[in-house]
């Protein structure tokens, strides 16, 4: 039977690129990178090589590109790192729970929070940022940071982070982007976005796992979440994981030449072509639709179906996809995003996420197309989803 | 969908549920493990004097899906957590604390095999594209093509480890459902089912058996329902109010009904010189009737609710054997139909405690005649 990979916002797997250039840090390669001699100095210097990469595709400098274990670390560290008891925090009801759940802990800590929900199509409203914004006329309480999300991981939405960078800029606040989702499928230009703090992570553009990327623009006061040696300018302390970090670089190399060679148009037709075909089946919708998003994204809906059990009858017929973000399966609670952008619970809990991989094929969407309106036949057949409750 | 054959296994992270997953897998099956996750064990720790962090041997604890991750990963089979925790809310929870707030003794195991383990579990099996399930239940089921001349029936027995006969639990299973259920344990015992394990390398081989209620650690009941109320916004209403002797004298005063059960001796706050037992508790007037022993004896009970597995119907007079409760010994009686689909048993010798809100099973020698809820 063969096996299709839909979930690509989850994580993708290494392209052989990225693993031949890891290869020689594991063995041969093997030194600290803040060692003095030889081997340390090879390190270092692979480290830094992959550090001009993430330089040029942020388009920052070397200085501003802080390695770290990826997106958690960097969300966390925005967010711990910047905001001190007082301090008032925007950032949206549909980012990833590594912000969501950092932001409940900064509130718990004495800092006020406001979370601004989308649009019904996901976008989120700069306006609705503008007007969340406290003046800096007063002593406390005033807004210190903006944290909006480049990339639905759910949705694929691309949100405005341009026009909200301009108006954190008006403000004179700090703005962080969470770039996991957008990194690879959206230009990164740091001197446009006009923020300070954007968070990257390896896995989720053919990196390896357990790596990523802050960028700290230069003066942003960022408190460390991790202190010991004075690795990576005193901002992430921690022995640098060589492999990895040079895994990333590989894989940035990779990405921005896929953003420019015709990859995204050519996975945007696949999505297309994929999309349509399940909206042939009666009872679906696109969530998000009318927004702009990325090439790889299609949230669906299927009325009258459990998502749940859509994806394991999938899973078992070969189609690997998500009924959301994989950080939050097991969990109860329908997909927080979902029910933000005002879907009731039975049909956020009757979506699923298709997220292609850069490398998917014809064949991969023919086989999604031969099985996907067999397995919701099916289901729907089994449960007219009067039985279906509300659960 | 996937073959037919496919064996659905409800995997809790027991010794049980996981054998019964090893038998089939290394029989050669095509095996998917699935857990069923009913009920969040963080949710209401700490409250209430409620444990804070539940030991193992409990379902739906994250070391008993872990517990049943890693059986499934050393079978290579799939494995996938299905969330069925509104439900089991709605179908167990709720019931089982109205239930006690109206003084009957509930048991949520049997509205749980009833609503989510065998019908939810089947119409998640079957949507995967697996036509039957198997349990770690101790019970037997056997089709039984010809009987009485008339249309074969599925039939539910007792099974060979009567120490671990889990019918009682079971007599909901309709026709249906033991078609399409498989029970690998059945003519098993428990010391051969834990051999079977190590025989298979299973590591939890030795985990001891859960006993108490799942989604009630420590077991106290008045402290989750306590703890459940506040959650819902609610308190425990007040139903403090008399104790009184089985001739009706006021013999003292108890802080509410929800710490009785009919037939409980202890805890009742009086001194007497013969041992008192709870008679019948009294859900409006909270009043607790208490007596002697002997005044717990009753001669009938009335079930509703009634579901018949070895017979289509019950027609007219049956000589069964009833059981009451779970560590009951099974009574001879005779079981008539009564009004409204109801059933009347009537006990040749008087049993202690009769409690509302229990079930009672019927048995015809190892058979399962079929059973409802005590009235």
């Amino acid at each position: 039977m063969p096996r299709v990979y839909m979930d690509a916002n989850a994580t993708t797997p290494l392209l052989p690129e990225v693993m031949e250039a890891m290869r020689p840090y594991w063995m041969e390669q093997f030194g600290n990178a803040s060692s003095i001699h030889q081997q340390g100095q090879v390190a270092r210097t692979a480290v830094d090589r992959a550090r001009e990469t993430l330089a040029e595709f942020f388009n920052c400098r070397e200085a501003e590109v802080v390695f770290n274990s990826g997106g958690t670390e960097g969300d966390n560290t925005a967010i711990f790192g910047v905001l001190r008891p007082g301090d008032h925090f925007i950032t949206t009801s549909i980012e990833h729970s590594a912000v969501l759940r950092a932001t409940e802990r900064v509130a718990e800590r004495g800092i006020d929070i406001t979370l601004v929900a989308p649009l019904a199509n996901g976008l989120i409203d700069p306006e609705a940022i503008r007007r969340a914004i406290r003046p800096r006329t007063r002593q406390t309480n005033q807004t210190k940071l903006i944290s909006v999300m480049l990339v639905n991981n759910e949705t694929g939405v691309v949100q405005p982070v341009e026009e909200i960078g301009k108006i954190a800029a008006e403000a004179g606040i700090f703005f962080h982007i969470d770039a996991v989702q957008g990194a690879g499928k959206v230009a990164l230009d740091m001197r446009r976005l006009g923020c300070h703090l954007l968070s990257i992570s390896a896995h989720k553009i053919h990196g390896p796992k357990g790596v990523g990327a802050l960028y700290v623009r230069r003066g942003t006061p960022v408190e460390p979440l991790l202190v010991g040696g004075s690795h990576e300018r005193r901002q992430r302390a921690g022995t640098e994981n060589v492999p990895g970090i040079v895994g990333l670089g590989k894989a940035v190399e990779l990405a921005m030449a896929s953003l420019e060679d015709g990859t995204l148009e050519r996975v945007a037709a696949l999505r297309d072509r994929l999309e349509a075909g399940i909206l042939a089946i009666p009872g679906t919708g696109v969530n998000g639709a009318g927004a702009p998003r990325t090439a790889n994204t299609t949230n669906i809906r299927f009325e009258q179906v459990e998502g749940e059990a859509l994806v394991i009858a999938l899973d078992l017929k070969g189609v690997a996809v998500s009924g959301g973000s994989a950080c939050h399966s097991g969990s109860t609670e329908p997909s927080h995003v979902l029910m933000a952008m005002g879907l009731d619970k039975n049909a956020a809990r009757a979506s699923l996420r298709f997220s292609l991989l850069r490398t998917a094929t014809d064949a991969d969407v023919e086989h999604a197309l031969r099985v996907v309106p067999q397995a919701v036949e099916h289901l729907r057949a089994l449960s007219p989803v009067a039985a279906g409750t509300a659960g | 969908m996937i073959e037919s054959t496919t064996i659905a296994v409800a995997m809790s992270g027991g010794v049980d549920s996981s054998t019964v997953a090893a038998i089939l897998a290394r029989g050669g099956e095509t095996v998917v493990g699935l857990t069923l996750q009913l009920w969040d064990q963080t949710r209401l720790a700490g409250k209430h004097g409620i444990p804070d962090a539940p030991k193992a041997g409990r379902c739906c604890s994250l070391d008993d899906v872990y517990d049943a991750r890693r059986v499934a990963e050393q079978l290579g089979i799939p494995y996938y957590v299905v969330n069925q925790e509104e439900r089991f809310e709605r179908d167990v929870v709720r019931p089982f604390v109205s239930e006690y707030l109206a003084g009957r003794t509930p048991i949520p195991c049997s509205l749980c095999n009833d609503h989510i383990k065998f019908d939810q579990l089947l119409k998640t099996a079957r949507s995967i594209g697996a036509e039957r399930i198997a349990t770690g239940h101790y019970a037997v089921n056997e089709y039984d093509a010809t009987r009485d001349g008339r249309r074969g029936r599925w039939i539910l027995k007792r099974p060979a480890d009567l120490a671990k006969d889990q019918t009682y639990f079971l007599f909901g299973l309709t026709q249906e459902q033991l078609a399409h259920t498989l029970f690998p344990l059945g003519r098993l015992t428990k010391p051969e089912v834990r051999a079977i394990a190590r025989q298979h390398g299973l590591r939890l081989a030795e985990k001891p058996d859960s006993q108490e209620i799942c989604f009630i650690p420590g077991g106290d009941y008045k402290q989750f329902i306590t703890a459940y109320l506040e959650e819902q916004g609610g308190e425990m209403p007040d139903t403090a109010g008399e104790l009184v002797a089985a001739g009706g004298a006021v013999i003292g005063h108890h802080e509410g009904i929800s710490s009785f059960t009919v037939g409980q001796r202890k805890g009742l706050g009086i001194a007497s010189p013969t041992p008192l037992y709870v008679l019948n508790i009294d859900p409006v007037s909270h009043r607790v009737t208490v007596g002697a022993d002997a005044a717990l004896a009753a001669r009938t009970l009335r079930a509703r609710r009634l579901n018949w597995i070895s017979i289509p119907e019950l027609t007219g007079p049956m000589r069964v054997r009833a059981k009451i409760r779970h560590r009951h010994e099974p009574a001879w009686a005779t079981l008539e139909p009564a009004e409204n689909g109801e059933a009347i048993a009537t006990f040749d010798e008087p049993q202690r405690a009769v409690t509302p809100g229990q079930s009672a099973v019927f048995y015809d020698g190892d058979e399962v005649v079929g059973g409802g809820w005590i009235v």
